[in-house]
């Protein structure tokens, strides 16, 4: 019997088809189905218990107009975490940017220079807590921990702890075009929460910045070795907290027409529970920005869902809680059984 | 003789340790060049500076007799070295497009990425190269759970699809069966075959003895001494590796 005689020509193969499958399916977006399923849930418990509140579109233009403020931020804050990095100076950015803002006006008179001038702020903000985690080692916790600090600091100072009315503000186009009502009824916050998530979901998913992030995040010794700047990258992330933190203080506060030195207190659990929420792992190297819009909603959404359904106040906190903790543990064990 | 990689004076120092001092190091073309040395000599500093992972404190590096000022990853890439690490290089929670293209992801000058070519192209080099017929392991496989074998696999599967002329092996054989060391000491023959270069380190004498034209013998951050393995026994090398542990010289 002759031995096989293998073909001269290349090797045929079968070419990449992506076949469907459910379970694959299931597989691979786990922690988001769960998310989302934890929201759907949620939701339908809220109608049940508060059937005119949750059938009726008043709440939820309510919700698309108070939840965008923090759940903007959330988003790039979702890829710095996904790099393995953690910013807690973002609600000191949101009024150091007002800090510009006002002056700039005070200078120049014009808003469109204002919005601009608080923008850079929040770009420099971000790239000085990126220098000092990447170039000075600091661990990004401790750093912007520190930072918050500052920032916070330098608003007091510099506004001398005063607050200010934003009414000028009216007059200019950057009004309407960032809190006005698209129709007349849709929140331009939302609109602009919809269209950053589009642009973060992009960035991470579909270029070679977010691609960097998701690896520097998972093992930045593997990163660097094989060539990817991580100091940049993770500089660059921290710039975009930073940006659109700025912008989400600028948001905030024009939709109140008035400038409080508090203003993004009270934002920095709530903002972190989205990211952690929607899946994003605490070591790095995982997370979706569907996950994070989910866990906004979720946690925007609570306060009042409980209200409505006849729980007093007291009761949001306990059930933030114990939504975080089941959602978190959800997420753990998806990522297990994926393995 | 025109050499495709040469190191001259080439010391690297960290602080107040000399990991290597006045090293001389040249790899012909088409030749298997064995690093060998004992833990601690030296030998993975040589080669992160080969690799530009770190730049030498002093000394020259020429890549085709050309100097090279100041080599960095992307650059040795750039000039047809390739790597497979020690450490593999790999990042364990993603999926293995992504590990294949781990820095080298294919983008348009925009720097958007070509997800479906990425995995066309991870798809044809897993059943063409790497041998994965299994249905259970694809692009959107997590690496970190493959076999220290296929993590190898998947590395130099990544060392070669991008055509290097000198390919870099870290402690190769690490965490390996003895099939799987076999596949790999046959793939570094493949390499000669094919005309290129490679450098290949190894604790193991017996295997750098088996596929390296040339051995290397580094310690204490100095080459100690160099030997053609077909003008040497090698009972007589693993006498004079022996020696260098035990005096610091050959002779």
């Amino acid at each position: 019997m002759s031995s096989q005689v293998k073909p001269v020509t290349a090797e045929a193969y079968e070419p990449y088809k992506e076949t469907f499958s459910l379970g694959k399916f299931a597989r691979t977006y786990g922690s988001q189905l769960g998310i989302a399923g934890v929201f759907i849930a949620l939701w339908i418990f809220f109608i049940v218990g508060e059937p005119r509140t949750f059938l009726s579109s008043q709440i939820y233009f309510a919700f698309m107009s108070t939840i965008p403020f923090f759940a903007i931020m959330a988003l790039p804050l979702t890829m710095v975490v996904i790099a393995g990095e953690i910013d807690l100076s973002f609600p000191s950015i949101m009024a150091m940017g007002m800090i510009t803002f006002m002056t700039m006006h005070g200078l120049t008179g014009s808003v469109g220079l204002a919005f601009l001038g608080a923008l850079i702020t929040g770009l420099f903000i971000g790239w000085l807590n990126g220098i000092i985690v990447v170039k000075f080692g600091i661990p990004s916790l401790v750093a912007t921990i520190g930072t918050q600090f500052f920032w916070r600091g330098a608003v007091l100072v510099l506004g001398q702890g005063k607050s200010g009315s934003l009414v000028y503000t009216k007059a200019s186009l950057v009004h309407p075009v960032l809190v006005g009502k698209l129709f007349g009824i849709v929140p331009m916050q939302m609109i602009w929460l919809i269209v950053i998530a589009a642009a973060t979901w992009v960035l991470l998913n579909r270029h070679k910045f977010g691609a960097h992030i998701y690896l520097i995040g998972d093992n930045v010794n593997s990163a660097e070795l094989m060539g990817i700047n991580t100091g940049r990258t993770r500089i660059l992330a921290f710039m975009l907290v930073g940006i659109v933190s700025a912008f989400a203080g600028v948001v905030a506060s024009l939709h109140v027409t008035y400038f409080w030195p508090s203003l993004g207190d009270g934002q920095l659990l709530r903002t972190l529970a989205s990211v952690f929420l929607g899946g994003t792992s605490v070591f790095g190297g995982v997370g979706t920005i569907f996950g994070t819009f989910i866990g906004a909603f979720i946690i925007g959404s609570i306060e009042a869902g409980t209200v409505a359904i006849g729980l007093t106040g007291f009761w949001t906190q306990l059930i933030y809680g114990f939504i975080i903790v089941l959602s978190v543990i959800m997420h753990t064990y998806v990522r297990r059984r994926m393995e | 003789m025109n050499y495709c990689l040469e190191l001259k004076n080439v010391c690297k120092f960290f602080g107040e340790v000399r990991a290597l001092e006045d090293v001389n190091f040249r790899l012909g073309r088409n030749e298997v060049v064995g690093l060998l040395g004992d833990n601690g000599a030296g030998k993975s500093t040589l080669i992160k500076i080969i690799t530009g992972y770190h730049q030498p404190t002093s000394g020259e590096i020429y890549f085709d007799g050309q100097p090279v000022e100041h080599l960095t990853v992307p650059k040795a890439r750039q000039l047809g070295l390739e790597t497979v690490y020690q450490e593999r290089a790999l990042a364990e929670l993603q999926t293995l497009w992504r590990n294949i293209f781990l820095g080298r992801e294919l983008s348009n000058s925009w720097g958007f990425l070509d997800v479906n070519k990425m995995k066309e192209e991870t798809h044809r080099l897993m059943t063409r190269s790497m041998g994965f017929t299994s249905s259970a392991v694809s692009p959107e496989s997590k690496v970190g759970k493959f076999s220290g074998g296929e993590k190898q696999g998947v590395a130099i599967v990544r060392a070669l699809y991008f055509d290097a002329e000198i390919i870099v092996l870290d402690e190769p054989t690490m965490g390996l069966s003895l099939k799987e060391t076999e596949k790999l000491l046959n793939f570094v023959r493949g390499i000669r075959a094919a005309g290129k270069s490679a450098i290949f380190i190894d604790h193991n004498i017996f295997h750098v003895y088996n596929v390296a034209d040339r051995v290397v013998v580094i310690d204490r951050g100095r080459v100690a001494g160099e030997f053609q393995t077909k003008d040497i026994s090698l009972d007589d090398l693993m006498a004079k590796m022996i020696k260098v542990a035990e005096t610091g010289s050959l002779e």
